[in-house]
């Protein structure tokens, strides 16, 4: 009699003490969401009201209202729109195909030590030079069409996409690879149930790595030559001392850095969760 | 088969395995060599024979020859030198302030909260995405070339040195509560310590990120000496050999900054936890 009444009471007392704890944690994350709002919202109050009382003149920082309404004007003529979607498209075509690429490399020089030998060498030195450095000979032979953005941000994908697939499937443990040989798993079998699975964090890095490679190139080399996305899109107002342009498509290029970071996010653990870790 | 005999044949086997060894060692460290070395008598052979034009493939030759002319005359010498130089200025005005602010953020709970989301926020926007703002606030010459550099060292040796202290176990925390050390004490004892590789990793990769975007400064805003400058001088009088030539110097200087980062993180790491 006593024992369930006991239980009984311990889940109540627990559900009140949940209760109890939540509301001021809850307070304590509402305030501490406050204290993280408080430095930007001064700082957007300081520029409007410097803005307002020509403190800041238009050539260094137009008001945030006239940023808005840059906002609101180029989405209203559907320019900010398809900016935006060429830039997406292009990093979408670039990072895809420098991925793939970069996951076909790593994985063959992950796997062959020969291979490895032969060609990590080269595939470094290339590396090292800065991706925008290719631009100026890649402009020679290619033109400055599509064919320049993709190759670009490709490679700035391919780069570490390689290495992390690279390593991902060098770090397989050893003891893995032997059971899949005793239990006489097939070539396929074995990459697709014992490499392939224990490189995915790695893998992922180096994705995740990748696309914001990809996103900061895009931006880099449609400033240098393009004439349609968001950083043609910036040059043209800058050209024109259009400044509020500039802010609204760094706006625009900072919501779509967060929602890929989110997203990233969200993917990674989704892949990850039969790691206990 | 008598001492001496069999002496002679151990010995025989010995030198043969030696030499083979040596043979293997040779073969390793010649093996990395093949396929550049594959390539770029492919790369010469087209070039020469002409299957490829010669105004997109240089010879070989034509780059070196290109490569001694400016050097001889110091010009791309000169070059190097000023892309080096603000390579260099904004590397250490970014990574400085970077450090410093990563380390007030990592000791102080209340900066801590209210700085960090405008930093995330910060981080969310491509670098490049700052060039055409810079240029305006600090136009296309010198000064705004360095302020991109700063922003783009800055940002790594920020992330790094923050997480680096935030990182410091709290097992390490208790204990230096219990031990009744105080802040200075707890930094100078445990946080910096403890912290300090992954303070050298953002400074290694602010090292390189500055070089990259030194290479963008050159080539995004004003034309100034700089191996950028020349790269935009190549690409618009079409010196094939000339661009070739820079990229190998993107590429040294590339490796070089990581070598010497890479040396000195080991040589000060080694020393600060002996």
């Amino acid at each position: 009699m006593s024992r369930p009444n006991f239980v009984d009471n311990s889940g109540l007392s627990g559900r009140a003490d949940r209760a109890a704890r939540a509301l001021p944690r809850a307070a304590a994350r509402l305030a501490s969401a406050a204290q993280g709002l408080a430095a930007p919202l001064v700082l957007l109050a300081g520029w409007d009201i410097g803005a307002r009382l020509g403190w800041l003149p238009e050539q260094i920082l137009p008001p945030p209202t006239e940023v808005l309404g840059a906002l609101r004007e180029t989405l209203q003529d559907g320019s900010l729109l398809s900016s935006t979607l060429t830039s997406l498209r292009r990093v979408a075509q670039g990072f895809f195909a420098g991925a793939v690429a970069g996951l076909a490399f790593g994985f063959a020089i992950g796997a062959s030590p020969g291979t490895r030998a032969l060609l990590t060498p080269l595939f470094l030195s290339l590396s090292h030079v800065p991706t925008l450095g290719w631009i100026p000979i890649l402009i020679l032979f290619v033109g400055i069409d599509e064919s320049l953005k993709i190759l670009v941000i490709g490679w700035a994908a391919f780069v570490p996409v390689a290495l992390n697939a690279a390593q991902g499937v060098r770090d397989v443990p050893r003891a893995y690879l032997e059971l899949g040989r005793v239990l006489s798993f097939s070539r396929w079998s074995r990459f697709q149930s014992i490499v392939l699975p224990s490189a995915v964090p790695s893998i992922f890095t180096g994705l995740r790595e990748g696309l914001a490679n990809s996103w900061q190139t895009l931006v880099a080399v449609e400033l240098i030559a393009s004439f349609e996305g968001l950083g043609y899109l910036m040059a043209y107002g800058r050209q024109l001392f259009q400044l509020e342009l500039v802010l609204a498509a760094m706006i625009v290029i900072a919501v779509i850095g967060l929602t890929i970071h989110v997203l990233l996010g969200l993917i990674e653990s989704h892949l990850q969760r039969w790691n206990p870790r | 088969m008598t001492a001496s005999a069999l002496s002679i044949t151990t010995r025989a086997a010995e030198g043969s395995a030696i030499a083979s060894n040596a043979l293997r060692r040779w073969e390793s460290r010649l093996r990395p060599l093949l396929v550049p070395a594959a390539l770029l008598t492919l790369w010469e052979v087209c070039a020469r024979s002409g299957l490829a034009d010669p105004r997109f493939l240089p010879t070989l030759e034509a780059v070196a020859k290109r490569g001694m002319r400016e050097f001889a005359q110091g010009g791309l010498a000169a070059d190097i030198a000023a892309s080096l130089e603000r390579d260099l200025l904004g590397f250490a005005a970014g990574g400085f302030v970077g450090v410093c602010l990563g380390l007030s953020l990592g000791f102080s709970r209340p900066l801590e909260r209210a700085l960090s989301p405008l930093l995330l926020a910060h981080r969310q926007i491509a670098l490049f995405a700052w060039v055409p703002l810079i240029s305006m606030w600090f136009g296309g010459g010198e000064g705004g070339k360095v302020a991109f550099i700063a922003l783009a060292a800055f940002q790594p040796a920020l992330i790094n040195t923050w997480q680096g202290i935030a990182g410091i176990p709290a097992a390490y925390r208790e204990l230096a509560r219990a031990l009744a050390f105080n802040g200075w004490d707890f930094a100078v004892v445990v946080a910096l310590p403890g912290a300090l590789p992954r303070i050298f990793a953002g400074v290694h990769a602010a090292l390189i990120y500055s070089w990259t975007s030194t290479i963008g400064a050159e080539l995004l805003l004003d034309i100034a000496p700089g191996v950028g400058g020349r790269m935009n001088e190549g690409q618009h009088l079409f010196r094939i050999d000339l661009l070739f030539l820079c990229v190998i110097i993107l590429g040294v200087v590339g490796v070089a900054f990581n070598l010497v980062a890479g040396v000195l993180e080991r040589r000060w790491l080694s020393r600060s936890q002996a």
